[in-house]
């Protein structure tokens, strides 16, 4: 298997995201969330936003900078052609709209090989804050490469 | 387990104890959703947009974004919701991966809930293509509307 060299809390620098009302739509149109408080701004507006609304797994998108950074930290020597997505979680605070900044921070929180299934688990922990510095989501990016052993 | 048979048709319908389906959400991806949720979500791996790639590397062709196929989890929990209150009902959402899915095929997602305690509800998901389950142990934390 590929050696980690990254100490297990490695912090990757905070990656600043501000939502877009476009991309919100785009994304919404991906995943088929016909939600109007995703496209339409009347509607948001109506139900006490300031703009559209991010559908929750949005989290995604202003996460990926800060996970791909980690995933791809050679210190961390994940093998991406044996790599697959094991596990995911998140939790929400509250809504994103759009012109809202965020920045997400990334920790590697565990590695972990085992041994009978030669299987190497990789988890990367990711708390995400709004302007004011309050968390507004967390993540937990559970990768697995298989079969890397020796 | 729920089947489509006895899952509520809308959210309307959804009765908000332990054991009550949540409606079923049926999901056909097309021909080039992998492209467009690349796009969406900056997720260019080439096992999702390049067969050729895809096949040199053992898979029977492009598949389905893992992450994608979790929105369609979180939008089963969302949409038993409905309304205005859907997008912020859903606290906390957990999915394990297994195997893939792949294009064109339904995507099948189903739900129950399983506890319901302080307004909040744990709802048990799966998602399904043909006999594949392609999530398991999906478990999300919802708000349940008001007055429900």
């Amino acid at each position: 298997m590929t050696e980690t060299t990254a100490p297990v809390g490695k912090q990757y620098p905070p990656v600043d995201y501000v939502l877009g009302r476009e991309k919100i739509r785009e994304y919404a149109r991906a995943v088929g969330e016909t939600n109007p408080l995703h496209h339409d701004v009347a509607a948001a507006r109506a139900a006490g936003h300031d703009d559209v609304v991010a559908p929750p797994m949005f989290v995604v998108v202003y996460s990926a900078e800060a996970i791909g950074t980690a995933m791809f930290d050679p210190e961390v020597g994940i093998d991406m052609a044996r790599l697959v997505h094991g596990a995911q979680e998140f939790s929400w605070e509250r809504v994103l709209v759009a012109g809202e900044e965020v920045s997400t921070v990334m920790t590697l929180d565990e590695v972990r090989h085992v041994e009978t299934a030669d299987l190497t688990y990789y988890v990367f922990g990711a708390t995400t804050t709004d302007a004011a510095g309050e968390v507004v989501s967390t993540g937990v990016w559970t990768n697995i490469v298989r079969g890397a052993g020796e | 387990m729920s089947d489509e048979k006895t899952a509520p048709e809308s959210a309307a319908d959804v009765v908000w104890e332990d054991g009550a389906a949540v409606p079923t959400l049926t999901v056909l991806p097309d021909k080039y959703l992998t492209v467009r949720y690349a796009g969406a979500s900056g997720d260019f791996n080439p096992i999702h947009v390049d067969e050729e790639f895809a096949q040199q590397v053992g898979l029977p062709g492009r598949i389905l974004h893992g992450l994608w196929t979790m929105a369609q989890v979180a939008r089963a929990a969302t949409e038993a919701v409905g309304g205005d209150e859907a997008p912020g009902s859903l606290r906390r959402l957990e999915v394990a991966f297994r195997g893939m899915a792949v294009p064109e095929e339904d995507v099948v997602v189903t739900g129950d809930v399983k506890t319901v305690e302080d307004g909040l509800a744990t709802v048990s998901l799966t998602a399904r293509q043909g006999r594949a389950r392609v999530v398991r142990n999906g478990r999300a934390t919802v708000r349940v509307p008001d007055g429900r």
